[in-house]
């Protein structure tokens, strides 16, 4: 299972699981999209490659998924996966270099809800799995 | 984790202060009320707030609270000027997410087979749902003057009457806004969101007036009667608003630190800090975006009306409310009237009668609270009081308050049904998709009737009249 949701009164709450912290990462990427539109069916038209950094790791996720974000309101682009992640120590802090592909989001894709911002509400950063709540 | 409450009255509970906590806390709610309060972690969240620096009297949740992140949902807090905090989770991240109210002369009968047409056609003129974005792509310019000036942007440009801004919470425009302490991110958020009403619980409604418990002030308030049609907008403001709230909890993490606090939202900066003025213009930025968003929208609904009624004369604005802010307003406490710093989160202004800030057609009156229910259910039109004043900073609750999370009405609820439902108590819906209809569903809510009836008895907000969906336009 790459991903699954509990119950949150007034949002989403999930646990994304992997191998190591990049395939946490990864999944908890596709569980945040799978809120507004089905992955699978985003077609891979256009490569992003991002760079974020944290402080700590639970700061990592939270930039890496708020660009995610960003990138659906600023520029309508909206993912379909996550190609490669890599996540690197930079001296005390933790930079992320990812490659996704998706698409441009139009009158073709349906949407079926919002996620307005990422959250450190109960958020965990564990070897196996990462849990992060985000405001709908 | 059990946490005492102390009995006030039936509809107010005390956490007495303890440990780390300044003041004590309490919680507006009747005994059912208070039995979903604690099947989360509002009251904790709550003891939490009263935890923080310069809190002043009690912190307090209103009777639709719920579990947010850092501060609970309907969470108020006023801090002293001098050594209390600011917090971007004292606000939360739909800033200014707010809710306008339309009267009109319609009654209802004229628009039932209307609806459909009204509702097909304003989703025509606004954006709504994920990725969709406005009529133009604002340039940068054009956005930071919006960021200045509010509501009065969106006036000078067409959108609107002055008799809007005038019954607008703070005339539409917040005077400490500076662009320039909005980042770039933020501002790219926002440039093609304007005007848009975005997705979850945001809506547009026709509603008719069900019932009237004052009508004097109904009157007032342009209500003259049992079945009139009124109009009602519910957005905010939008990605701009949710990056700036991201942006300073970061700074503030990167100054303060939050090592020392029970939880990584509640991080804050002193109210007299470089960086806590920063926040606040920051933040009276995204409350004139969200202004100007509800500003054009409502324009663009009475051309709808126009359109396809033929005129939208009458269709004047009752007011608008803002439901998550921070603000700088004077209070009497302990007998001394103290400028303070106000937090609402999920919750209402409700200024009983003579206060300044209330529009002069009012001011004898008190201010008109807007109560929006969940999709379907009933909304209300209150008045603020004296006791409100008193009692909570002036304050009331803003909403029913969700019972049950979304993950389970998406196992439980199929959105079909859940409009087949609807349409069967004569309502129509519109909305973006199905699974966001699902998630809205009424029973998802607790009972807004309930809320607000404790709010009544608490005389933190007089009912006066009672407004009930006949077609929604959903996020």
């Amino acid at each position: 299972m790459k991903y699954e949701f509990f119950e949150h009164t007034a949002d989403a709450k999930f646990r994304a699981y992997g191998k190591n912290l990049e395939e946490c990462f990864s999944n908890a990427a596709e569980a945040m999209i799978s809120i507004m539109i089905k992955p699978e069916t985003v077609e891979p038209k256009i490569t992003k490659n991002i760079s974020v950094n944290g402080t700590d790791l639970k700061s990592l996720l939270y930039n890496f998924l708020e660009e995610l974000l960003f990138l659906i309101d600023a520029e309508f682009f909206i993912m379909h996966r996550v190609a490669s992640i890599k996540i690197n120590p930079m001296g005390k802090k933790y930079m992320l270099n990812a490659t996704i592909e998706g698409d441009k989001l139009s009158e073709k894709y349906s949407t079926t809800g919002d996620v307005k911002a990422v959250t450190y509400n109960e958020m965990e950063v564990k070897e196996n799995y990462v849990q992060v709540v985000v405001d709908i | 984790m059990d946490i005492e409450l102390k009995k006030l009255s039936n509809i107010t509970w005390q956490i007495p202060k303890s440990g780390e906590m300044k003041v004590p806390a309490v919680v507006f709610a009747s005994e059912k009320l208070l039995e979903k309060i604690k099947q989360d972690d509002t009251l904790k969240q709550l003891r939490n707030v009263a935890c923080l620096k310069g809190i002043l009297k009690q912190a307090m949740v209103m009777p639709d609270a719920h579990q947010g992140y850092g501060f609970p949902i309907g969470g108020v807090a006023a801090f002293d000027m001098q050594d209390g905090v600011i917090s971007p989770g004292g606000v939360g991240y739909d800033i200014n997410c707010g809710v306008r109210l339309l009267r009109t002369d319609w009654n209802f009968s004229q628009v039932m087979d209307k609806r459909k047409d009204l509702l097909n056609e304003i989703y025509k003129e606004v954006p709504v749902g994920v990725g969709k974005g406005g009529i133009t792509k604002l340039s940068r310019d054009i956005l930071m003057e919006i960021l200045k000036k509010g509501s009065k942007w969106a006036l000078e440009q067409g959108y609107g009457t002055k008799a809007d801004l005038d019954r607008t919470e703070e005339n539409g425009s917040m005077s400490d806004a500076d662009p320039h302490t909005v980042s770039a991110r933020a501002l790219a958020r926002g440039m093609p969101q304007l005007g848009t009403l975005g997705s979850g619980n945001h809506f547009v409604e026709i509603q008719k007036v069900d019932r009237i418990y004052n009508p004097e002030i109904a009157k007032a308030f342009g209500i003259d009667r049992e079945g009139q049609v009124m109009v009602m907008i519910h957005c905010g403001s939008r990605g701009l608003g949710h990056q700036i709230a991201s942006d300073y909890i970061k700074e503030m993490e990167d100054k303060y630190g939050f090592a020392h606090l029970p939880d990584r939202e509640l991080v804050n900066a002193p109210i007299q800090s470089e960086l806590g003025e920063k926040y606040y213009k920051a933040m009276c930025c995204a409350i004139n975006y969200a202004f100007a968003n509800r500003q054009m929208i409502e324009h663009w609904t009475r051309d709808v009306f126009g359109k396809v009624m033929g005129t939208f004369e009458g269709m004047n604005q009752v007011y608008d409310v803002c439901h998550n802010l921070a603000k700088y307003e004077k209070h009497e406490i302990d007998g001394e009237i103290r400028k303070v710093c106000i937090h609402r989160k999920g919750a209402t202004r409700s200024f009983g009668p003579g206060r300044e800030e209330i529009p002069e057609v009012y001011r004898k009156i008190g201010q008109p609270v807007l109560i929006p229910g969940s999709m379907g259910t009933a909304s209300y039109l209150l008045v603020g009081t004296k006791e409100a004043e008193l009692a909570t900073f002036g304050s009331t609750a803003h909403g029913a308050g969700r019972v049950e999370s979304r993950s389970r009405a998406l196992h439980e609820l199929r959105g079909e049904d859940v409009a087949r439902d609807l349409e069967a108590k004569n309502i129509t819906i519109k909305g973006a998709s199905w699974k966001g209809i699902a998630e809205e569903a009424p029973e998802c809510y607790k009972d807004i009737d309930e809320v607000v009836r404790v709010s009544h008895e608490a005389g933190i907000g007089k009912m006066v009249a009672r407004l009930v969906p006949l077609g929604v336009l959903k996020g």
